[in-house]
């Protein structure tokens, strides 16, 4: 189960994608995610799979692995798609009982189905393509003028990239806690959702302990290494805004407007 | 020669408990050398290693890192940055999801120009012999290449002097190896004052000084072939000196002719050798 968490995950390559600014990309993302929540349309819909596609193409990133990353949320997928397909009221299609399938219901549960996995799969591919160094930065660089009013604009990025940093470290660790309640007779796979949820008690607690240990730790190395806020701070990996960038951006403003006037057109 | 970090009258407490940890610490090290600091759990060696770079400051008496207070705030960047630490967990001191960008986090902290920091990092992951793995996430290395990253991210930062707590406490023996071979390196040919606080006796065969603490005190400074020769010392502290002494010492109660002061492996079976052949 822990092994198919793939939040914040970098898969170095050389592709277009790749090579993007982080800004660029992240920019991008919040353009993409605009484009899909206005689509309501066959048409919209086929052009946003349609870039979609191309934009897994582009970043030699294996549609496998972004498959995999729809599987932590499968549930809420079905629970959408279910929730759509009865509740709807419409044209009825087929009577079961005391629901019906109406032809919206079936046409709204595909829409919101291809929704949430354009969406997941789109923002992953970002995090794929993106060194997590990178990324904050990025942010950090963005969100800079706001600075200007007191947001701590540095702090936050750092937090950003020490959680995906610890990642990996904490789900090895749950791995390891997991294991050794076990091996004491700890049951995590049986019994309703209260006793499951219950049994992760023991779990938590040991988990949290070393996480909070592993920050003071952490803290302490940071500060024997000089780390002391953002001020005077310098990057080894400097953000450069190529062409690409202003054109692989333009190409997504573009992309905006034609679902935005698709959308007006009612397609 | 003047020191590099100077301890005087060191008495430390944690704050809010009774029990005093150090009980006057009067200590140098010299520049360029290799100082081991060897003593039990609760010895307080890890304590007095926290305090070579201002993690920790006494309680009474002083601590200075080239001339510098450890007490004065103002100073505390450059008493880090002369005094570099390593720590036990490599997991909990390595910041970022790639080799380079974490080796690259001390350099940037203090504002180091781009280019040079990628000629800093190189030169310190090469000097590590971790060049090869730059790309390379840290959660897949072993624990002896992730403390080596470690201390290549302290190498970036260009101390004058590191100090290393148990840095291979949670390593197995290879990797205990390496750690050691690569911190005996940087002292040997680059000149870089090294600290190494452990509980390991042949860890210390290779220092130029070691010693020796115990309830808050040290009980035994020299050389470590001078050292190991306390054998009471030695057991009374649950230390057990490195198997070539106790076999040299016990040939010589045994009354065969051997010194007992070797530490080296080799020199230690060559001693044997001529003195069964005479």
């Amino acid at each position: 189960m822990l092994k198919d968490i793939t939040l914040g995950q970098f898969f170095p390559g050389d592709s277009i994608t790749h090579r993007l600014d982080a800004r660029c990309k992240l920019i991008i993302v919040v353009l993409y995610i605009a484009a899909l929540f206005t689509a309501n349309g066959y048409v919209s819909y086929a052009l946003v799979i349609a870039v979609t596609a191309l934009m897994i193409a582009v970043s030699h990133i294996p549609l496998k692995s972004l498959v995999r990353g729809l599987k932590p949320v499968m549930v809420i997928i079905i629970i959408t798609a279910i929730l759509n397909l009865f509740f709807t009221t419409g044209t009825p299609l087929v009577k079961l009982g005391p629901v019906t399938l109406t032809k919206e219901g079936l046409v709204r549960a595909v829409f919101m189905v291809l929704r949430i996995m354009l969406l997941i799969m789109g923002t992953f591919l970002l995090t794929y393509t993106t060194s997590p160094m990178a990324l904050t930065d990025g942010m950090e660089r963005l969100f800079n003028p706001l600075k200007k009013i007191k947001v701590p604009v540095h702090e936050m990025s750092m937090m950003m990239s020490m959680a995906l940093r610890f990642i990996p470290t904490l789900i090895e660790e749950t791995d390891k806690i997991m294991s050794a309640q076990k091996a004491r007779g700890a049951d995590f796979e049986t019994g309703n959702i209260f006793q499951r949820a219950k049994a992760l008690l023991p779990l938590l607690v040991p988990l949290f302990v070393s996480a909070f240990r592993r920050a003071d730790e952490l803290a302490t190395a940071m500060e024997s290494r000089c780390y002391h806020g953002g001020e005077g701070r310098t990057r080894m990996k400097q953000l450069t805004w190529a062409g690409r960038d202003t054109v692989a951006l333009l190409l997504f403003f573009a992309f905006l407007a034609a679902v935005i006037a698709l959308r007006h057109f009612g397609l | 020669m003047e020191s590099i970090i100077h301890f005087e009258n060191v008495h430390f407490t944690y704050p809010g408990e009774d029990h005093e940890i150090l009980h006057g610490i009067d200590l140098d090290i010299q520049p360029g050398t290799f100082t081991a600091i060897l003593g039990h759990n609760g010895s307080g060696k890890s304590t007095l290693a926290k305090h070579m770079n201002a993690i920790l400051v006494p309680t009474e008496g002083k601590v200075e890192v080239c001339g510098m207070e450890t007490t004065k705030e103002e100073l505390l960047l450059g008493i880090r940055a002369t005094v570099g630490m390593v720590f036990q967990n490599p997991d909990n001191q390595i910041v970022a999801n790639v080799v380079e960008d974490d080796v690259a986090f001390a350099p940037e902290n203090l504002g180091v120009p781009p280019e040079e920091i990628r000629e800093r990092v190189d030169a310190a992951l090469k000097q590590v012999g971790m060049y090869g793995f730059r790309m390379h996430a840290p959660h897949l290395l072993s624990g002896g290449q992730k403390q080596r990253v470690a201390i290549a991210g302290v190498i970036a930062m260009q101390p004058q002097c590191i100090v290393l707590d148990e840095p291979t406490a949670m390593l197995d023996p290879s990797g205990r190896r390496e750690v050691v071979e690569t911190i005996t390196a940087l002292c040997r040919e680059k000149g870089i004052t090294v600290v190494l606080i452990t509980h390991h006796m042949d860890e210390c065969v290779d220092a130029d000084r070691l010693i020796v603490m115990s309830k808050g005190t040290i009980v035994a400074d020299g050389a470590p072939k001078d050292v190991f020769q306390r054998s009471e010392l030695l057991q009374k502290e649950g230390l057990a000196a490195p198997a070539s002494t106790t076999l040299l010492q016990s040939l010589k109660a045994a009354g065969m002719e051997v010194p007992t002061d070797i530490l080296n492996i080799d020199a230690c079976a060559d001693a044997i050798a001529s003195a069964i052949s005479r």
